[in-house]
């Protein structure tokens, strides 16, 4: 069996591998081999699955050494893995939603001549995101969060004559790179404190270490949350998600809605003692978390193009999963519930959205769709169940799994309790609104269709069957993954012994969080219904309130970065580069020409003296050598 | 006698430099071939050399002993240990890809031809080789006046590859690039040839010490440091710091150190593509190389002595060289800054003093010759194809030309030390060494990895990415041969990044020996290691 969770990782590598430097041979059959090795994958993990089920709930971890990475005195990495229960559900989700969305490109990219390398991206995400979640410490750990990060980049500029398309993409790594600089200071003060990053040594001992080495711990911990900030595009990271939605679409659903993106959420709860033992840096988690489920969703209300509408919603849903997360014990299964639930039904609703651009010229803006439910009802009906999902509707899955972290967040106790279940209720509100927003302008009211820059008139019609399948199967989890987790509290008994878990003491009882998280929804779907449902959509946006316009430009937060880092940025690095020239440059040319007349002799060469210059140095050592040469003679 | 392996790794260049340049002027292909040969040769005999080389014995191995002159103490001493076998490894492997690389840079232009009388085809592969054979001298010379011999004498050949083959493809137009050619060769020996005279006056002056004590002047290395352990021979704390200086001052200027640096952006810019990459990636590792060798074997106490400062240094190169990368228009002067950069964190890796620091250290010296020539061959090929080394000049290249901008992609994630690829090993190493004795530093240095970042993928953008611009429509893809030189580099990239350990497993005890010289041993975990 443990040979298999190589084997896990090594398909798609394989795959990338072929795919990407086996030349044009593959052209006509990529695809389906990317999608082949995809599936291969899923397939292990499937039995992976099984076999964990057939043992006892707390011997479920399968570890597996391959080799040893790097060797130095003091600093022994490894190659292995760990599969317990938080990897395999992992596993499940990225191998299973990963197979679906291959499935989905086929169709979606069936029209690009560089489809074979896509699939070999996609193979390679694939690769690097099970090594994140297999490794069995931080440092191969960083090898697959780096590898997501580069996977994640290749994507967004896929379509690389787009300028717009180049530049998200080196946004989203560079801003990722600022996380990355987090997981190294967190790596090296592991291995400052415990001799070690790995996981069997650093998460026994945390508890105790806090004891003597407190605030190291909980710089850890600030550090690991800086990286999840990159990764999980969490304020004050996250820029980068919105632009990143120049990428194809499908890879906004894996990569940009159900995995990556996912993966700070993963670093948190895998590090949880390393929280637990640290409350300031979990405080700093929660904020964030809290933090970014409103700024995302407000970004969310404002956007008129329906991938960033859902990227703000992205972001904002994972900012409940860190919030979950920073809760510690009470939060982290949750936490995983919630992420899986969003896995199936953001998943969906971004190929969903695929799905509807297909149909209308890739057009983008939700204010040139309307009355789309008629003419492409699967992807109607699948994105409207991903839609009743998110909202919480009850009974399908985003209730269950959202609701029980509204629970939790109360459940922490004191002010702090409140502001946080406050906010997440506050979201639950927001999201109602943007998402029947989303779902107004796209599906409902008259068409406002216009010809594209081509000038062809859309004509939208259903996806091929090879994309509405995935997106049917990720509709059926949309509705019935948080029932089905919640039957028995299985999702619980399931990751408790990796995990932990605790109750909790909530000031407000279920049934009362429950009752206002309806109300929630109900006013949030009933003022999107009094603006978009009721009132047509105007074709042109309107000028909006001063919030509206902020929102629309994600909340100023870009334009401080353009203003401070890149302006600034381009000050500095010119006024370097004048400075290296003039002044340390001339520092040493003068400062040498002070003890020799260098610069007097620099000029004169210049003009023309230098072979005269060159034969004289050749003699000069020729002589030295000769001189020696005699001694010996001598 | 056993046979000279570590003469004859040297000797087989040097042969080989005069055998190419007997080629007669009419049959440059049959010289350029001699010349791959002889560097192919040169690469098995330093392949039989690391082979042979046993980690777990001697310090020093494969040595060879002569006296050279006998009332100077000047010893024909050669050995190596694990850092230097290494070195010698990357350098002959190296060459053959310098070569093929530049398999056109010499030929002769069309027309009259200025250069006829002196066959610059010949010229030029016979002065690769003869840095071949010096800069492997360098790194097998145990006697201190040997070392410095072949130290400055590589400067000669330099001198040439730099002045007289400079890149055709120059935004002045000829005349100004012949003027900046000469400019950047006077400049690059100037320095370096001032970096030499101080250490030869440090080199008498050691010298002089170990008379006056001894009885008898030698510059070997063994019988000093044999004589130091007896406690026959002890540096007043004084001198020692002088000496240390001296020595420092040529390995700073040739390594590069800020504020030492500017003479490599200049020379790198105005030389072919080849002749940088044997720039960077061969020769300025003599540099770091001498600052293992003798400034912490030689000076040990001096060397700690002097090892704030030379952090603080080696931190400047790190962030600033990376800035500077940020601001340039000219690809090839990015990537120098880019080593500026690289070296920094070499440095700091030596002078840090901690197990990882130091085989950090040395695997960067290797993968950081490795990443660099790869990215630095594929910019040669692209500025070769545009006739023009301006970022601004470029754009769309992956549209038309997609083999050469994926490996000027991989080049250049190995440049920012993507896990997975060889530098980022090294990197890590570095910074993990510099952080467990000074965490401040170590913190800083990390922002040179979001940095390097900015600098490749800015570099990638505007020339890859984007609509295709004008002069770039009709560029070809790789040829074979070019694909013959990037292939085999990348592949090490990536071997190099997964299992680094046959390369690690020879450096590391001669790391430890190192680290015995300055008496420091790594800092504990503040916690005891779990059994």
């Amino acid at each position: 069996m443990e040979t298999l969770i190589g084997l896990l990782v090594a398909a798609p590598l394989l795959g990338a591998g072929v795919l990407l430097t086996g030349g044009r041979r593959f052209d006509r059959t990529g695809h389906l081999l990317g999608t082949l090795f995809a599936l291969l994958s899923f397939v292990f993990g499937m039995v992976l699955f099984v076999n964990m089920l057939g043992k006892n709930a707390d011997d479920r971890a399968l570890h597996s050494h391959l080799f040893t990475w790097v060797p130095v005195e003091g600093f022994q990495a490894q190659v292995g893995f760990q599969l317990d229960q938080l990897s395999m559900t992992f596993v499940l989700l990225i191998t299973g939603v990963g197979t679906l969305i291959h499935i989905y490109s086929i169709g979606y990219m069936e029209h690009d001549e560089r489809r074979r390398r896509f699939f070999g991206y996609l193979n390679l995400f694939l690769a690097a995101m099970l090594l994140l979640v297999l490794a069995d410490n931080y440092l191969l750990l960083y090898a697959g969060w780096e590898g997501v990060g580069l996977a994640s980049y290749l994507l967004i500029g896929f379509w690389q004559h787009k300028p717009s398309a180049a530049t998200a993409a080196k946004k989203a790594f560079l801003v990722n790179r600022v996380g990355d600089m987090g997981l190294s200071i967190g790596i090296m003060l592991m291995f400052t404190t415990f001799g070690s990053f790995a996981f069997s040594n650093v998460l026994p001992r945390a508890a105790q270490a806090a004891g003597t080495q407190h605030a190291t711990i909980t710089g850890i911990g600030f550090m690991l949350l800086l990286a999840a900030c990159g990764k999980s595009a969490q304020v004050p990271l996250q820029s980068w998600l919105g632009d990143a939605m120049e990428g194809p679409t499908p890879v906004s659903a894996l990569i940009h809605a159900a995995t990556m993106v996912t993966a700070g959420v993963y670093l948190i709860v895998r590090s949880g003692a390393i929280f637990n033992a640290a409350p300031d840096a979990q405080t700093a988690v929660v904020t964030v978390g809290a933090v970014t489920l409103l700024f995302g969703a407000i970004v969310g209300c404002a956007k008129d193009d329906i991938k960033k509408a859902l990227a703000g919603s992205t972001m904002s849903q994972i900012g409940y999963m860190i919030m979950a997360a920073g809760l510690g014990p009470i939060g982290y299964v949750f936490a995983i519930m919630h992420l899986v639930t969003h896995g199936f039904f953001k998943a969906g609703l971004f190929l969903g959205a695929g799905s509807v651009m297909h149909g209308m010229n890739d057009e983008v803006d939700m204010r040139r769709y309307g009355g789309l439910r008629k003419f492409m009802p699967i992807t109607f009906v699948t994105f409207g169940l991903g839609y009743l999902a998110i909202i919480g509707f009850p009974g399908l899955s985003g209730f269950f799994s959202k609701d029980k972290i509204i629970e939790a967040a109360y459940a922490k106790g004191g002010t702090e309790g409140w502001i946080l279940g406050s906010a997440a209720l506050l979201g639950a509100a927001i999201t109602a609104f943007y998402m029947t927003r989303v779902m107004l302008m796209t599906f409902f009211g008259e068409k406002r269709w216009v010809p594209d820059a081509e000038g062809h008139e859309p004509h939208p019609h259903e996806s091929p069957k090879s994309m509405t399948v995935p997106m049917i199967i990720l509709a059926f989890g949309s509705v019935f993954a948080g029932g089905l987790f919640s039957i028995n509290s299985s999702f619980v008994k399931w990751l408790e012994p990796v995990t932990g878990h605790s109750e909790g003491n909530s000031p407000v009882s279920t049934g009362t969080v429950t009752a206002a998280t309806m109300v929630c929804l109900v006013i949030g779907v009933g003022i999107a219904w009094l603006m978009y449902g009721r009132r047509s959509v105007p074709a042109v946006a309107p000028r909006g309130s001063l919030v509206t316009r902020a929102a629309r430009r994600d909340l100023l937060q870009d334009d401080f970065n353009h203003v401070v880092l890149v302006r600034g940025g381009e000050h500095l690095t010119r006024s370097l580069v004048y400075l290296d020239h003039s002044l340390v440059d001339g520092v040493v040319n003068g400062s040498a020409a002070s003890v020799g007349g260098l610069s007097g002799r620099l000029r004169r060469l210049q003009n023309g003296y230098v072979r005269s210059y060159a034969v004289s140095m050749l003699g000069g050592t020729a002589v030295v050598v000769a001189a020696t040469l005699l001694m010996r003679a001598v | 006698m056993s046979f000279p392996l570590l003469t004859a790794t040297a000797a087989l260049p040097a042969v080989g430099a005069i055998a190419t340049a007997a080629v007669p002027a009419a049959r440059r292909v049959a010289a350029k071939y001699t010349a791959l040969a002889f560097s192919l040769g040169t690469l098995v005999l330093a392949i039989i050399a690391m082979v042979r080389f046993d980690p777990g014995g001697a310090r020093y191995q494969l040595t060879e002993s002569h006296t050279w002159v006998k009332n100077f103490g000047l010893h024909y001493d050669l050995g190596v240990d694990g850092i230097a076998v290494v070195m010698v490894a990357l350098t002959a492997l190296l060459i053959p890809f310098v070569m093929l690389a530049g398999w056109h840079d010499a030929d002769p232009l069309e027309g009259p031809d200025p250069n006829r009388r002196w066959r610059p085809t010949q010229g030029f592969f016979a002065l690769i080789l003869l840095v071949e054979a010096m800069v492997v001298l360098s790194f097998e010379a145990t006697d201190v006046f040997l070392f410095y011999i072949f130290f400055e004498a590589m400067l000669i050949p330099m001198y040439f590859l730099i002045g007289g083959f400079g890149d055709r493809a120059h935004p002045g137009g000829e005349e100004e690039a012949a003027r900046q050619r000469s400019y950047a060769a006077v400049k690059f020996l100037l320095y370096n040839l001032v970096g030499g005279l101080i250490m030869l006056a440090a080199i008498i002056g050691l010298y002089a010490a170990t008379a006056r004590q001894l009885g008898t002047g030698t510059f070997s290395l063994q019988q000093i440091l044999d004589a130091r352990a007896s406690g026959q021979f002890k540096l007043g704390t004084d001198t020692e710091r002088w000496l240390f200086l001296g020595f420092f001052f040529a390995f700073a200027v040739k390594a590069p150190l800020w504020p030492l640096h500017t003479w490599l952006p200049n020379a790198m810019g105005e030389a072919t593509s080849p002749v940088a990459v044997l720039i960077t990636a061969v020769v300025d590792k003599v540099g770091t190389f001498a600052m293992l060798r003798f400034c912490l074997q030689l000076f040990p106490e001096a060397s700690k002595w002097a090892t704030p400062v030379i952090l603080v240094l080696a931190l400047i190169s790190i962030i600033y060289g990376a800035l500077l990368a940020v601001g340039q228009r000219d690809i090839k002067r990015l990537i120098a800054y880019a080593s500026v950069s690289h070296f920094g964190f070499i440095i700091l890796g030596i002078f840090a003093m901690t197990s990882q620091g130091e085989s950090g250290a040395t695997l960067y010296m290797v993968n950081h010759g490795i990443s660099t020539a790869a990215l630095m061959l594929v910019a040669g090929f692209l500025i070769t194809r545009r006739g023009s080394r301006i970022i601004a000049d470029f754009g769309g290249v992956q549209k038309v030309a997609p083999v050469l901008a994926g490996t000027f992609m991989i080049g250049g994630l190995a440049t920012l030390s993507l896990p997975g690829l060889a530098p980022f090993v090294s990197e890590f190493l570095v910074l993990v060494g510099t952080f467990s004795r000074y965490p401040v530093l170590g913190i800083i240095a990390t922002l040179g990895i979001v940095l390097a970042a900015l600098y490749v993928l800015v570099l990638y953008q505007r020339t890859m990415t984007g609509p295709v611009k004008a002069g770039i429509e009709g560029m070809a893809d790789l040829k074979v041969r070019e694909v013959v030189v990037v292939a085999p580099l990348i592949a090490l990239l990536l071997f190099l990044g997964v299992y680094p350990k046959p390369v690690a497993d020879i450096v590391n005890p001669s790391v430890k020996h190192t680290l015995s010289d300055v008496h420091k041993t790594d800092p504990k975990p503040a916690l005891e290691a779990k059994k």
